[in-house]
């Protein structure tokens, strides 16, 4: 990516972010009370969330691989079975797949 | 008067450290991600929620192009609104203090204050301040750190961080699975995410899963 693309994602992200938090601290609630919007709004960070492991965890490009980061991600799912807390979860999932990394 | 809530300021403070701590990592996987240091910086403290930073770099990391990044990382966005809607009437700030409300309304903020509300409207104020404002403060000083750290380590994947990154998104996603239904949308969004991953560009995958949340959210249950 160019340095002007990046710059941006950079500022257009922001602006739209902050524009969000803005909206709903000024806008009347009652414009949002459409429970069908409601319900998908609530599920919305859920499916991201969820594409977002997959996307970083075990795809490459457009290539669904299993490397060293599935091993990171394994351990960080027991980690969080264990009510590990956030940070030993992500530290844990790091140590792993560097360490695997590495045996390769 | 009621007493100063004590309580109240130590919890808000333990989650402001735990989770603005966890700026390292979005300072590094940004570097990483081929985001400058001031692109960076940047981020965190005008984008400034985790998740949609997060997600901004990683559709970028992932080879996805400008607009699915900034698409999905204001989809993720929104639910600040509609936490924006629970804690307006709650503060009831006006002018300046209700612009910097707004901008420190994020998860960690409006959950503190909302755990608050067994002790009154002055400790839920007070709460989402001491969140807000100490998250801010502490996510941005180690947003700089993880930047200049990834700068001079070098090579992301020999310490680990393509492997913590998908690590942070579970952590993320873990503690919104309260039942079951929302279990079955995690584990559908993740199946579909993976099935179109060899058909679509890279990055796009992540915004379309979108797809499985209007669905799953379009008839009542």
């Amino acid at each position: 990516m160019s340095t002007a693309t990046l710059w941006t994602v950079v500022l257009a992200t922001s602006a739209l972010c902050l524009a969000i938090k803005l909206f709903g601290h000024y806008v009347p609630g009652r414009w949002f009370a459409n429970a069908r919007l409601q319900r998908i709004n609530a599920l919305i960070p859920i499916a991201l969330l969820s594409a977002l492991v997959i996307a970083e965890g075990v795809v490459t490009k457009t290539h669904v691989v299993i490397d060293h980061r599935l091993a990171g991600l394994g351990v960080a799912l027991a980690a969080l079975f264990a009510k590990a807390p956030f940070p030993v979860v992500v530290l844990a999932a790091a140590v792993t797949s560097a360490v695997v990394y590495h045996l390769h | 008067m009621a007493p100063l809530p004590r309580n109240t300021v130590r919890d808000a403070l333990s989650v402001a450290v735990t989770v603005g701590a966890y700026g390292v990592a979005f300072g590094a996987a940004s570097v990483a991600a081929g985001f400058s240091v001031l692109q960076t910086c940047i981020f965190s403290l005008f984008t400034f929620t985790g998740a949609s930073q997060f997600a901004a770099i990683g559709v970028v990391a992932a080879g996805g192009g400008a607009v699915t990044a900034i698409a999905t990382a204001a989809m993720l966005g929104t639910r600040n609104a509609l936490y924006g809607i629970q804690m307006a009437p709650i503060l009831e700030a006006r002018g300046v203090r209700r612009i910097i409300a707004s901008h420190i309304t994020i998860d960690e903020s409006t959950g503190v204050a909302l755990s608050q509300k067994p002790h009154g409207i002055a400790a839920m104020r007070v709460g989402f301040w001491v969140t807000g404002i100490g998250v801010f403060v502490f996510w941005n000083a180690f947003t700089l750190l993880g930047a200049l750290g990834a700068k001079a380590l070098g090579n992301p994947a020999s310490w680990g961080l393509d492997g913590a990154v998908p690590a942070v998104f579970l952590g993320l996603l873990w503690p919104r699975l309260e039942n079951t239904f929302l279990r079955v949308v995690a584990a559908t969004s993740m199946v579909f995410a993976m099935l179109v991953t060899p058909w679509l560009p890279a990055g796009l995958p992540i915004i379309a899963t979108a797809l499985v949340a209007v669905v799953m959210g379009w008839r009542a249950r």
